[in-house]
């Protein structure tokens, strides 16, 4: 006998019975015999024979392939030591960090990267034994200049960006700014004017207040369009 | 323990000094979220105490060779202000201070799923900033809370409450002087969800029936706080969504179309002598 004792979007906490018999579960579910139990604050998710709890907040970790927006905190001679916002501080090899092959004699790390530098980059392998290893040599990777940079919950970052990208490119469009967004859930933000891009922090904040609210994309519209 | 029972702490009708029958709670109120530096932070207030927790984490710990290699370390800072008490508390960490740190920081180890960060710490601040009787106990329901909050994942909430033995009676959350002219405390961290036990102390005298009863009386004043945990750890986003709700729906208007897109690769500085007029026309 399968069934779900709680509805589809509904708000869980910690140890809430979820569902009984046998289903397929994600992040943020347990099993103990039979029932499958919430281990977070987080909105549950039905999706047929899958079910899981989606955080609405919680630290970032790592994956391998995730774009992130990292800040240098150590220079190293042939490494940077990153901070991304999640438990562990990224390592960056001078390897991974230009397309030319890196000269320890030859060239200073300090010219490529230095303290303070904010960069855009990828996790490219995690695992629990060892912190987190990143590269900045790919196409539209590395520093990032001018603009503002905003911190919001690392869960919310998918909202966002929205199906396919639609939330985020239309705040792009209305807002008239560029909006870079880390899967750690540090936004860039860079526009012609300080109003376009103070507009666009400010959605972006309310987004995230409102993360677990339906009909999210049709207030912001209404919101942007109505300031215009 | 000489001359306990001769201080009346419970009438003839079984009413304690404040009021309370003998398996009554003092009034809790918890809230959520109140500092917003922390990653998870809640706020107790169980009849005259305040307690203020704060999670940070799961972080990196300094020194390292302290991390463990699978699991992530919880640690805990139980501090009570030096105003919180009638008499000025050192605030130099106490012995007591420290013990309660460490029962707490294990309770919560219990129930934490520790495993998904390794080599990290999970701090847990609390902070009691008035105090009469049963902080422990308060503290950890708040700690629990806390760490909800910050999106740790948990196999469950602990709620915890202190029952003890006043002439020769088992009562349920004990108050300063019940603590302190009692014959016997038992401080319990219970989880209703798992139906285990992840604190308890004793001090004074029990019978084996005392104490049982005492334990009794412990689970059902914790499930009690239970139902106000999880109202409190629910309300802060249910109210939004209600917010949401009311709030009259706007006919969506037609989207403006918006032309310096194709500007936008030019040059990103050189243009505020065309911006100003669009905007008066806009507004």
């Amino acid at each position: 006998m399968s069934k779900i004792v709680v509805e589809n979007h509904e708000i869980v906490i910690p140890g809430d019975l979820i569902a009984e018999g046998e289903y397929r579960y994600g992040e943020g579910v347990v099993k103990r015999g039979k029932e499958y139990y919430s281990t977070l604050v987080g909105l549950f998710q039905d999706k047929g024979d899958f079910i899981q709890v989606k955080a609405l907040k919680g630290k970032y970790i790592p994956r391998p392939g995730d774009l992130v927006i990292g800040k240098i905190i150590e220079v190293g001679l042939t490494s940077w030591i990153v901070n991304i916002g999640a438990p562990y501080s990224a390592i960056l090899i001078a390897n991974n960090a230009t397309e030319k092959r890196f000269d320890p004699v030859k060239d200073d790390t300090r010219r490529i990267f230095d303290v303070g530098d904010i960069i855009l980059t990828k996790i490219a392998s995690f695992d629990r034994t060892r912190d987190p290893s990143i590269l900045t040599n790919e196409r539209g990777l590395g520093k990032l200049r001018g603009g503002r940079l905003i911190e919001i919950e690392a869960a919310h970052i998918p909202r966002v960006i929205g199906k396919k990208g639609t939330m985020i490119n239309m705040v792009k469009r209305l807002t008239r700014t560029q909006i870079i967004t880390g899967q750690n859930g540090r936004i860039w933000v860079q526009g012609k004017k300080v109003e376009d891009e103070l507009k666009a922090i400010e959605v972006i904040r309310k987004i995230e207040l409102e993360a677990h609210t339906q009909g999210l994309t049709d207030r912001i519209r209404d919101m942007l369009s109505n300031s215009q | 323990m000489a001359g306990d029972g001769i201080v009346q702490l419970i009438d003839e009708k079984g009413k304690r000094l404040d009021g309370r029958s003998v398996d009554e709670l003092r009034p809790i109120e918890i809230k959520i979220g109140v500092i917003e530096n922390a990653d998870g932070s809640a706020e107790i207030r169980m009849g005259k105490n305040i307690i203020i927790a704060a999670v940070y984490g799961p972080r990196e710990l300094h020194p390292k060779h302290r991390a463990l290699p699978n699991e992530a370390l919880i640690q805990c800072f139980y501090r009570m202000s030096t105003f919180s008490v009638n008499d000025r508390k050192s605030p130099a960490p106490s012995r007591r201070e420290k013990e309660i740190s460490m029962v707490i920081s294990s309770a919560l180890t219990s129930v934490v799923l520790t495993e998904k960060f390794p080599r990290t710490t999970i701090d847990v601040y609390l902070q009691v900033l008035q105090a009469d009787g049963g902080t422990r106990c308060a503290s950890l329901t708040a700690a629990s809370v806390a760490l909800a909050d910050a999106g740790v994942p948990m196999r469950g909430l602990i709620s915890s409450v202190a029952t003890g033995l006043v002439n020769d009676k088992v009562i349920l959350d004990l108050y300063d002087i019940e603590d302190q002219k009692g014959s016997g405390d038992v401080p319990i961290g219970y989880s209703p969800i798992l139906d285990e036990v992840s604190l308890i102390q004793l001090d004074g005298v029990f019978t084996v029936d005392q104490f049982v009863e005492a334990l009794n009386l412990g689970v059902k004043g914790a499930n009690e706080i239970y139902e106000i945990q999880k109202k409190a750890l629910k309300q802060k986003y249910t109210s939004i969504r209600a917010e949401v709700a009311v709030e009259p729906k706007v006919e969506p208007k037609e989207e403006p179309k918006i032309e310096p897109k194709v500007e936008s690769k030019v040059e990103p500085k050189e243009e505020p002598k065309e911006e100003p007029p669009k905007k008066e026309q806009s507004e």
